[in-house]
């Protein structure tokens, strides 16, 4: 089976002539269904590019990238509704969980399909079966500024799930959670992982996590320095 | 679900005090706005209650309102009987102030035989001039009780009726008196030497002048036709209605209307640049929120869409505080503040054009946030 995120010699160059800055150099990753893979490495180290470019903001200057078997750049060819594809393949998990303050948590979860055109009451039925599938549905009329961090990022996951991506990508998505907490969310990406066979990338600093990874990706002056099978 | 409305009702309290603010402002406006309307209603107000067709002149002038006039009181007979008048009345004009209980008030005394045409359409209280000399209906805006008593040039007036919504074009009260007395009150105010020849009985020796004839026509009577049969009398001038009503709102209130209509373009304008300038900074205070929705794949019409219907309900509500507040102050201003549907619905418009406008801006700024924004702390 192909992978579900899969880079070939992606390199991205900010600037031109003296300026340029080489963010990523030839950089091969392939995350398969039911992986979760961290990705970590100091700053400047082309992390959060890395990120961006699998998320589908930020075009690379050669090199290939395929979402599920469908190739997405490939330095002539261009998927052309880049924001469809995030919101039908791609799920999101934040730092800062990026809820919208202004939605509870039911509405939250519910936004990305009624992006996507799914009935508004579909989307609600499905947005507390993932809260509860979350362990957080008594919480599901609750406001975001009422959620603790932990309450908040697991929302935040369940919204990420809420188009049935094949592709999650997490931002330190526990880099604002103490140790126990964090470890609850890794074992839900995980659970994720496994349940509905999804890729799961996550750029993180935090040490005490680096164990939840099947795979850990350190990169270093935008190369892949290292990478370690973990978890079993 | 609706993001616009979610939002506002998750910053109730801060979207209700910038309605209230933008209202204020709007109310501004739309009270400038009022004004400039009411200052065409007040000057045709006293020639739309006469329901005059004809206004007979003196000869090279535009009067009474525009120029002042002085023609023979037995001028209305003469004109009373060309061929197409119905009726006619003779009518004095003249600005003084009168000592009232209240203290001493500006109006314009208006001359006029009860019974003829030139009296007030319609009285709101009390009664009409009767036969006796020295009575006076008033406006309303004179703030005068029925039975109160006022002075006029040393003489003393009983109040007997009241009109409303009857003032000059420069917004003094009208009143109303006998044409007799109105005439004998115009020679008081003339100047010495006028008064010296008014006694020594020369030929302008009567106080027998009017300011003005007014004629009502018959049904089938041409206006025109018989203002030119008025004209043709070598001392006269006549005026249609329509000429009257164009004169006083081109000629005797222009200044003023253009004066108004000018700072109400200039308030609009400096409503359309803190409109923009409150949904530019709404925007940008949900930056990250919007960042959020760009990188979850919401569509660039979901973005638009929030910023624009933000932009409308903000400009609903002020505009809706605007309105409410004006109507409940109208009565204060000293001037007429004339809206009606039209103007407000007109006003409304132009509020939802600037609300448009003004978000243009901020949908520009919104559209070219990054989605990477939303990523990293």
């Amino acid at each position: 089976m192909a992978p579900l995120v899969q880079l070939e010699a992606v390199s991205k160059v900010f600037g031109t002539g003296e300026t340029a800055v080489r963010a990523l150099t030839e950089v091969d990753l392939a995350v398969e269904a039911g992986e979760v893979v961290g990705l970590k490495g100091p700053s400047g180290s082309g992390k959060s590019t890395l990120l961006n470019v699998v998320a589908c903001i930020l075009e690379p200057s050669s090199g290939r990238l395929l979402l599920d078997g469908q190739v997405v750049w490939d330095g002539r060819y261009r998927i052309g509704d880049l924001r469809r594809l995030r919101r039908e393949r791609i799920g999101f998990i934040f730092q800062f969980h990026n809820l919208l303050p202004f939605l509870d948590a039911t509405e939250n979860v519910a936004l990305p399909m009624t992006l996507a055109g799914t009935d508004p009451g579909a989307a609600r039925a499905r947005a507390r079966e993932l809260l509860d599938y979350l362990q957080i549905g008594r919480r599901a009329s609750a406001m975001p500024s009422r959620l603790s961090g932990g309450e908040a990022q697991r929302v935040a996951i369940a919204r990420a799930l809420a188009n049935r991506p094949r592709v999650i990508l997490a931002d330190e998505p526990t880099a604002a959670l103490d140790s126990e907490r964090a470890r609850v969310v890794m074992d839900l990406l995980r659970q994720v992982a496994r349940d509905q066979q999804a890729a799961v990338l996550v750029v993180t600093h935090d040490e005490k996590i680096f164990d939840r990874f099947d795979r850990m990706v350190a990169l270093r002056d935008g190369r892949v320095e290292q990478v370690e099978a973990r978890a079993a | 679900m609706n993001l616009a409305l979610a939002d506002i009702r998750h910053n109730l309290g801060r979207f209700l005090m910038t309605g209230v603010g933008l209202g204020l402002l709007m109310a501004v406006a739309l009270s400038m706005v009022g004004i400039y309307q009411g200052v065409v209603a007040e000057a045709l107000a006293l020639s739309r209650s006469l329901r005059a067709d004809l206004w007979v002149v003196e000869e090279g002038t535009r009067g009474p309102f525009a120029e002042s006039s002085r023609i023979p009181g037995d001028v209305r007979a003469m004109v009373a009987r060309l061929p197409g008048v119905a009726d006619a009345g003779a009518i004095t004009l003249s600005t003084t102030e009168m000592q009232a209980p209240q203290g001493i008030i500006r109006v314009q005394v208006m001359g006029y035989e009860p019974g003829r045409p030139g009296g007030p359409a319609a009285i709101a209280s009390g009664r009409a001039l009767g036969g006796v000399r020295r009575e006076m209906v008033a406006d309303a805006r004179a703030g005068l009780r029925l039975g109160a008593v006022v002075t006029i040039g040393g003489d003393r007036y009983r109040v007997v009726g009241t009109t409303r919504g009857l003032v000059a074009s420069g917004g003094d009260p009208l009143v109303f008196v006998h044409l007799r007395d109105a005439q004998e009150l115009q020679f008081k105010l003339a100047p010495a030497a006028a008064r010296r020849a008014v006694a020594a009985g020369g030929a302008a020796g009567s106080i027998d002048t009017v300011n003005a004839v007014i004629a009502r026509l018959s049904p089938d009577a041409d206006p025109d036709g018989v203002a030119g049969t008025a004209r043709r009398w070598k001392h006269l001038s006549a005026l249609t209605d329509a000429e009257q009503s164009a004169l006083l709102t081109r000629s005797v209130v222009n200044r003023a209307r253009v004066q108004l209509g000018m700072f109400t373009v200039v308030l609009l304008f400096v409503s359309a640049v803190i409109i923009a300038l409150i949904i530019y900074t709404m925007t940008m205070d949900k930056l990250r929120e919007i960042a959020t929705l760009k990188l979850i794949g919401a569509p660039d019409r979901t973005i638009v869409g929030l910023v624009l219907q933000q932009a409308l309900l903000l400009g609903g509500a002020g505009f809706a505080a605007a309105t409410a507040l004006v109507f409940a102050a109208r009565d204060v201003f000293p001037r007429t503040v004339a809206l009606g549907v039209a103007e407000v619905s007109a006003m409304a418009g132009v509020i939802g054009l600037i609300c448009i406008l003004g978000s243009l801006v901020s949908i520009r700024a919104a559209l070219r946030i990054e989605p990477a924004q939303a990523l990293g702390g």
